[in-house]
């Protein structure tokens, strides 16, 4: 664990004074990978467990309105606020439904948490108070108190997004590799086995959904906070996709490959909307059929020596 | 003495087929029973019952005089009854390593997210099981590269993880070759030696039977036909009729 927490803090430092150096316009890609990437490791989390989510838009969109409504209506002007009241919204939200999802795998699974995440989709273009199909636009918060110039606003948002980023990384990969995290993985391989050892796999499902709704609560404040708007697309079944995306991109081995899995598809995304606006998609579809094709359990795989299906999880 | 299972009158049936007929039996504790039968006759549907995860029609099932009938499978191991299965349910994509220490911390109760999976306190405590049924030396392969033999005695040993008052072994002995049958349930047997745990087992081979349990139960179409020593159950005309075949 100090193994761990030492990497991971070193990890963070160095990203952080890196950025001082780095061109400014890789700040915001760089962003939205942080807090992308955090989405997608609750994906990964769950993935770990044999289950995959098509909707984790609806709990970072859950996140994202959360910490835009807190400084649209109640005034609440922090960041530090801000993100974690996201983080906390989407793992209420996510609470209730953890019972009823964990009973059902593989495809009921997928499509019931993308069922859930169009239903919220509809709601918020429906309900103008909530801005409609257009959403709303958020000030940008304070961070420690400190109001940041728009010249220093990238690079602060992209510390804020690293710090909380990296702290809930460092926590996840202690997870992965405590017993339960353990657990986890025999848990897709053998359901039944599991429970004939005296675990229930239904509350493991259930307790690994509400943790992944937290980190997509925090994702999703943090990308309406960087961005300064929040609308439905949030949680429309597209962002879900590229979620779920980059999380086959990364695979279920490293918490590191989620993160750049979640940069590469930024830049991805960035480089294709820029040279062929209308066809980034295409690039995206064929970029994923060579990964899927050449690195079958992920990026991952590559420095944890697991690049074979079946070879070992 | 008191009785460790006392299953009363269990009925079970799937359709027009009767795979449990009014079945009461009562083990003791410590005690070595095999179950034998042939194909459909019903043992491995009173072990599932027994475990949890067949719910009988009629019929009640005490475990330590607690009525466990209705419990999930999960309850039961809970209670004091392990098993392992005709198929091995090991976790084929794991190390040998992983699978006793999965085991052990779903059986201790003992699921930390925090607390590192490979502490030394327990992977010492899964080397030391490991090491009793002689798989010591290969825990660190992933399961799927393992020979049937070995995936039947870590399926067992991972049921021992719980310190279990009853261990129910289902067919031990299938798919393993001829040659290796008894040093395997030589292995068993002396890897539960000291435990203090009763052993109930569904077995083919009647030399297993007579070798290494010390009383036999055998089944015919769901129903309990003989239950004695392996030499009187085997010496029995029902079971020679039904069971054995020796005699037409």
């Amino acid at each position: 664990m100090i193994r761990t927490i030492s990497l991971g803090i070193a990890s963070i430092a160095l990203l952080g004074l890196a950025a001082v150096w780095i061109p400014k316009w890789l700040l915001f890609p760089a962003t939205m990978a942080a807090s992308h990437g955090i989405v997608t490791l609750g994906i990964v989390l769950m993935m770990r467990s044999g289950v995959v989510s098509f909707g984790q838009g609806m709990v970072f969109a859950t996140g994202a309105y959360c910490a835009a409504l807190l400084a649209k209506h109640a005034g609440v002007d922090e960041a530090l606020l801000l993100v974690p009241a996201g983080g906390l919204a989407s793992a209420l939200v996510a609470l209730p439904f953890a019972p009823l999802l964990a009973r059902y795998r593989a495809i009921f699974f997928a499509m019931l948490t993308l069922s859930l995440s169009m239903v919220l989709y509809g709601v918020l273009v429906k309900t103008e108070t909530l801005g409609g199909s257009d959403g709303f636009n958020i000030a940008r918060p304070k961070i420690f108190g400190l109001e940041l110039s728009a010249e220093m606003a990238n690079l602060g948002m992209f510390w804020l997004s690293l710090a909380t980023v990296g702290l809930l990384s460092i926590m996840i990969r202690i997870y992965f590799d405590s017993s339960r995290g353990l657990v986890a993985l025999a848990i897709r391989e053998n359901e039944l086995r599991v429970e004939y050892l005296g675990s229930s796999v239904h509350q493991n499902i259930g307790i690994d959904f509400v943790v992944s709704a937290f980190l997509a609560g925090i994702g999703g404040a943090l990308t309406g906070v960087t961005l300064g708007h929040i609308e439905p697309n949030f949680s429309y079944w597209t962002t879900s996709g590229e979620l779920v995306f980059a999380a086959i991109l990364a695979g279920h081995h490293s918490v590191g490959a989620v993160y750049i899995a979640s940069f590469v598809l930024e830049l991805v995304r960035s480089f294709s909307a820029l040279y062929f606006p209308n066809t980034w998609q295409l690039a995206l579809g064929l970029f994923l059929l060579i990964v899927i094709r050449f690195l079958p359990l992920g990026i991952g795989s590559l420095w944890t020596g697991k690049n074979k299906r079946g070879q070992t999880q | 003495m008191s009785a460790l299972l006392d299953t009363r009158g269990l009925h079970k049936s799937f359709g027009a087929v009767t795979a449990a007929d009014n079945v009461s039996i009562v083990i003791h504790p410590n005690e070595r029973v095999s179950l034998i039968g042939s194909n459909g006759a019903g043992k491995t549907t009173f072990a599932n019952m027994v475990t949890g995860y067949l719910k009988p029609d009629a019929g009640t099932i005490e475990f330590l005089g607690q009525n466990i009938t209705k419990l999930s499978p999960r309850e039961v191991t809970k209670m004091g009854v392990a098993r392992s299965f005709q198929i091995p349910q090991v976790f084929l994509q794991l190390t040998v390593l992983d699978n006793m220490l999965v085991a052990l911390a779903c059986s201790k109760g003992n699921l930390s997210a925090t607390s590192a999976s490979h502490r030394p306190e327990t992977v010492d405590a899964a080397d030391k099981l490991l090491e009793r049924f002689v798989l010591l030396e290969y825990r660190d392969r992933t399961v799927v590269e393992l020979p049937g033999g070995l995936r039947k005695l870590l399926d067992i040993a991972m049921a021992l993880t719980g310190t279990p008052k009853l261990l129910l072994l289902d067919e031990p002995t299938s798919g393993v070759s001829i040659d290796e049958k008894f040093p395997m349930m030589d292995t068993v047997t002396a890897a539960l030696e000291d435990e203090r745990v009763s052993v109930l087992f569904v077995e083919h081979d009647m030399e297993i039977v007579q070798r290494y349990s010390k009383r036999a139960i055998a089944f015919y179409s769901g129903r309990v036909i003989a239950d004695s020593s392996p030499d009187q159950v085997l010496a029995d005309e029902q079971v020679q009729l039904y069971v054995t075949g020796r005699r037409k």
